[in-house]
């Protein structure tokens, strides 16, 4: 099994069972200490799809959440994105470290069986010298993982579950629970920190501020001011976040997590703390980026009415395990699902 | 140029037209700015040393020299502002770099190797050898939570000093390197007496040079990814960006700017020695960083030359480090412990009442007009807001 | 083949991993190799320079667990500590040697003990109350900072008052006076010392298990707002953690002055970080793990020295810090963290 995880990683091979699959988990499972906080849940989301997350609180919704991001890493099971393993269990891992000493250890061993040790301090500083070299040579290198480093740690069963910004750069983007956002930086400036993947001027390029760098950040400009528009937060550009009304950061996170053009958003309880009026229009919001902008939307939500009223598809969870997966009725009538969570009576 | 849009759309309505349209002016064009800064300052200062009562303290080639060792810690808190002020990375032990970049030329260009490298490569061979170090301690230690990343690079500060204290045969220990070779352009040597200008132009030139590279970065998407990590780590990283390896180049950076103060300093004093480059140093920069408004680029160069220039007109003496290099006067250490006692006072003072520093950025100004009541604790800070 | 991990019987591993006898047998091959490799003499020395360690990497370690800030102040109030203790042997006691009297002996170290610990106790509070708490809920770097402030400022003040160079310390227990144990002459003083710390070690772990202020220790610890729902007093469970971490920290200020004989202002920078280390090596917010990396900590700086690499000691000090924050940051008892920052 020489699969990688991170999103330099080939295909799985063997089709999904639908081509139209954006998402697949399977078996995912995250355990902390002696506490299973999720077990063996399975979920498909399908492309141009909106799956909605409930459950009460502590049924494991954020961690799963959290694992599809990236930010915890799963204690079993996959998650495949656009056909490729994005994130599994992680293997061995502590192994490369090891690699990134051998190296040294190996100078430092050599050395003391030339004697180099016991010789005056010239010799003693020549020989830590070289091993402080190929010490920072080695470091150099995991920290600007070439391809061939990668494929070298894959040989010996090291897999490296993706990290959140490796998650980024698959499509997927989010929105937290507790919103954050860059406090003390302007709207546009946060939605520009969504597009850090999508600019492509390296540091030579802002030392000399060349050409491609203005461009690139008149574009951006363009492109961050367009996104506020498009969650309604059109002519604040320039206030801190910090500042905004509630409802308004909530847009402005979401923008952000729409300026890398993501194909797959996580909103973590998008509604949370507003009033009918507020959630009504981000429901349509979040409708509007399925149609207009072609957006899958994984969603955690308390709001009945949010989830009945735009999911296509709605997974339950409780206790960590997976209680009900299947379409709003369905779900609905779902007896489990009606004692756990919804009550009689819910519409 | 800039990404951030000038301020005239309106933000703050308090503004007159003309100073929002000054400001807009600068954020636009800010090399132009900065030059334009430098030069004013360039001759302004000679010329206000000339007046009374500054000229009854000293002559102004005193004076000048005195701004030209300023000029050193203004670099080197330009540098430490990128990865304390920009980052949010808790770097105790800057001077390690500095004393780098010293040693560097020191080898390069002294009788104790032999070698005669030039100066003006040797600055950028200096910054470059800096900046390897800020990677090497900075690779294994950048995953680390921002309390443990401040007492790694406190041992490193220590570590380095010590090392060069005790390889003798490298570095001639206590006595230091001497003998080393002032810059020269052409045939023309510089003086290391007596006529003060050729250093302290060279000096304004690093800095408004230094200025500038700072003041794009701070505009790019680098600049804008250091501010995002310092804001929310977490959320800078679930929008993309690569945490290690951006905070790897403020480290990098951050070390190169040292470095570059360090050759100079090495080339202006002609010897160096490991006690130049104590926990005193990393700690008086970062007072001047703190005091001077972290992430404020022009706030902390200026809040720097003032904190400097307090510190040695106090003590009366403004070739502070010429008398490092003697033998210590014992009334000097006296001098010497009062200011530190002040710093701390000052550094704690600050950060229970002005955490922005004594020269509050433009951003900052803002938060404070909008918000005038509202509690430290829940404006957060721009010294990275944790959010609850 | 599908057992549920939760279902088998505990296998071998398991059991070992939970007891945690891991970190104690690392601990005594450690100390094993250590004896083999300098000897008996130094030995003893490496005890008793590990109880410095661990007196004051417990100051660290309890701070850390409950409010999450590394207290730079708290080496300084080591410093200070032995300070004060010089100041009341000589002072109001008027000791300049040896003890001789027993009885004597003992109510002299008692007073020492209690004032020392009694005003280094209300020093750390008074520190956290003014310095730290105003900056509970600001950012990461604001009370860091702050605690470097007031760490030079620790400094400087006893500078200013005692000057710089080291000063000399009454050693009332007679460093010449041994014992022999086993056929071993061990120093009365390493004695005094090693039981000194175990057993003040022991009282805290008493305390924190078993009483109520304990308890709320140990919750605060763990989730500070859940205890403040069950009715924790959290500002004042925090100042007792400052109290009896610095009362700690003064402890081994007295035995510092009483062993090697001087002391310098710089003494809490140098010990700080040292002693932080142990923390970290042992598990940061772990007593137990404070104390177990004191001694470490304490066996890596006497073999490097008595192998005569005194000035690469603080580097083998620091390559440890660095070894165990890159491979395992939660130290040797701590827990296995799985999450990203």
């Amino acid at each position: 099994m020489t699969q990688t995880a991170d999103s330099g990683g080939r295909p799985t091979g063997g089709a999904a069972a639908e081509p139209s699959t954006l998402l697949e988990a399977r078996g995912l499972t995250r355990r902390f200490g002696g506490l299973v906080a999720c077990r063996d849940v399975d979920l498909r989301i399908p492309s141009g799809g909106i799956v909605s997350i409930i459950g009460p609180n502590g049924a494991g919704k954020t961690t799963f959440f959290n694992v599809v991001a990236g930010i915890i890493d799963p204690s079993g099971g996959t998650v495949e994105f656009r056909g490729r393993t994005l994130i599994s269990r992680p293997r061995r891992t502590w192994l490369e470290p090891v690699f990134w000493v051998l190296p040294a250890a190996i100078v430092l061993l050599v050395e003391y069986l030339l004697g180099t040790f016991s010789g005056d301090e010239e010799s003693i500083s020549l020989g830590a010298i070289a091993v402080i070299a190929v010490l920072a040579a080695t470091l150099l290198t995991a920290i600007i993982r070439p391809r061939w480093y990668s494929r070298f740690i894959d040989r010996f069963g090291v897999l490296r579950s993706a990290r959140p910004n490796d998650v980024v750069a698959a499509g997927i983007g989010r929105t937290f629970q507790n919103i954050r956002l860059f406090q003390n930086m302007t709207a546009l400036e946060n939605v520009l920190v969504g597009m850090h993947l999508k600019l492509r001027s390296n540091l030579g390029d802002h030392l000399i501020s060349s050409r491609r760098q203005r461009a690139d950040e008149e574009a951006a400009t363009r492109r961050a001011s367009e996104l506020l528009a498009l969650v309604g937060l059109q002519g604040i550009e320039n206030e801190l976040a910090k500042n905004l009304p509630y409802g308004d950061q909530r847009r402005l996170e979401l923008a952000r997590a729409l300026a890398n053009d993501p194909v797959l958003l996580l909103l973590d309880e998008p509604t949370a703390g507003m009033n009918p009026n507020e959630t009504a229009e981000m429901t349509a919001l979040i409708g509007r980026l399925r149609s207009d902008l072609g957006v899958s939307v994984l969603l955690i939500e308390h709001d009945m009415r949010v989830v009945m009223g735009i999911s296509d598809r709605i997974l339950v969870l409780d206790h960590g395990e997976q209680i009900a997966e299947g379409s709003p009725d369905e779900v609905r009538r779902d007896q489990r699902v009606i004692e756990a969570y919804l009550g009689t009576g819910a519409s | 140029m800039s990404a951030i849009a000038g301020s005239t759309a309106g933000s703050t309505g308090t503004d007159p037209g003309l100073r929002a349209r000054l400001r807009d002016f600068s954020n636009r064009h800010r090399s132009i700015t900065v030059i334009v800064g430098m030069a004013i300052t360039a001759i302004a200062l000679p010329l206000i040393v000339l007046l009374p009562p500054f000229s009854s303290f000293s002559g102004q080639n005193i004076w000048l020299d005195g701004f030209t060792i300023a000029g050193i810690y203004v670099l080197l808190a330009l540098g430490l502002n990128i990865v304390v002020g920009l980052s949010g990375l808790l770097d105790l032990g800057y001077a390690a770099f500095f004393a780098i970049g010293a040693y560097t030329y020191a080898f390069a260009a002294s009788p104790f190797t032999g070698n005669e490298f030039p100066f003006w490569p040797m600055l950028l061979v200096g910054a470059l050898m800096a900046a390897t170090f800020g990677i090497l301690l900075g690779a294994p230690t950048l995953r680390l939570r921002g309390d443990y990343l401040a007492i790694v690079t406190l041992g490193f500060g220590e570590i380095v000093p010590i090392a060069i204290l005790n390889s003798s045969k490298y570095t001639d220990g206590p006595n230091g390197i001497g003998g080393i070779t002032p810059p020269s352009i052409g045939d023309f040597l510089f003086p290391t007496t007596g006529n003060p200008w050729p250093f302290y132009l060279t000096m304004l030139a690093l800095i408004t040079l230094s200025m500038i590279l700072i003041y794009r970065l701070q505009d790019s998407r680098l600049g804008r990814a250091w501010m995002a990590i310092r804001e929310d780590e977490l959320a800078a990283a679930a929008n993309g960006v690569n945490t290690v390896t951006t905070k790897l180049l403020a480290f990098a950076l951050g070390a190169s700017t040292a470095g570059l103060a360090g050759v100079f300093l090495a080339s202006k004093l002609q010897t160096v020695t490991p006690n130049l480059f104590r926990f005193d140093v990393s700690f008086t920069v970062l007072a001047m960083v703190v005091l001077g408004g972290m992430g404020n680029i022009w706030g902390v160069a200026v809040g720097a030359f003032i904190i400097f220039m307090i510190q040695s007109v106090f003590l009366k003496q403004l070739n502070l480090f010429f008398d490092n290099v003697n033998v210590p006067i014992l009334s000097d250490i006296d001098f010497l412990q009062y200011q530190f006692l002040l710093y701390g006072v000052a550094l704690v003072a600050m950060m229970l009442l002005r955490p922005e520093g004594l020269f509050p950025s433009r951003r900052r100004r803002r938060e404070l007009h909008t918000e005038e009541d509202a509690a430290f604790g829940e404006l957060g800070d721009p010294m990275g807001a944790a959010p609850k | 083949m599908t057992t549920n991990a939760l279902s088998a019987r505990p296998t071998f591993v398991a059991t070992f991993q939970r007891l945690r006898l891991g970190p104690y047998l690392f601990m005594v091959g450690f100390a094993l190799v250590v004896y083999l490799i300098i000897g008996p003499e130094q030995f003893v020395n490496a005890l008793t320079i590990g109880s410095i360690y661990a007196l004051v990497a417990i100051g660290y370690t309890m701070v850390y667990g409950i409010i999450e800030l590394i207290n730079f102040a708290h080496g300084d109030v080591f410093m200070v500590g032995a300070f004060c203790s010089m100041y009341v042997l000589t002072t109001p006691l008027g000791q300049t040697g040896p003890v001789t009297d027993p009885p004597a002996l003992a109510v002299i170290l008692f007073i020492d003990f209690a004032v020392t610990m009694l005003v280094m106790g209300t020093l750390g509070t008074a520190i956290e109350r003014f310095a730290y708490r105003p900056l509970r809920n600001a950012p990461r770097l604001a009370p860091l900072i702050t605690a470097i402030g007031v760490s030079f400022i620790l400094q400087n003040i006893i500078q200013i008052i005692y000057g710089p160079s080291p000063i000399n310390t009454p050693q009332i227990i007679d460093p010449a006076a041994r014992v022999v144990v086993g056929g071993l002459s061990i120093g009365v003083i390493n004695i005094f010392i090693f039981v000194t710390a175990v057993t003040l070690m022991i009282g805290l772990q008493m305390f924190v298990s078993r009483t109520r202020l304990g308890r709320a220790m140990r919750s605060t610890a763990q989730d500070r707002e859940a205890a403040q729902l069950m009715g924790v007093d959290i500002n004042r469970t925090i100042a007792a953690t400052f109290f009896i971490g610095s009362a700690l920290a003064g402890a081994a200020g007295v035995v510092q002055g009483l062993y090697f004989g001087n002391i310098q202002f710089t003494l809490g920078f140098q010990a700080g970080l040292k002693a932080f280390t142990a923390a970290v090596l042992g598990g940061i917010g772990n007593i137990t793990g404070a104390a177990l990396g004191g001694f470490l900590i304490g066996f890596v700086e006497v073999t490097a020295a008595a192998q005569g690499y005194f000035v690469w000691a603080q580097a083998a000090v620091f390559a440890v810090l660095i070894i165990t924050l890159v491979f395992r940051p939660s130290g040797l008892l701590g827990q296995q963290l799985g999450e990203r920052t």
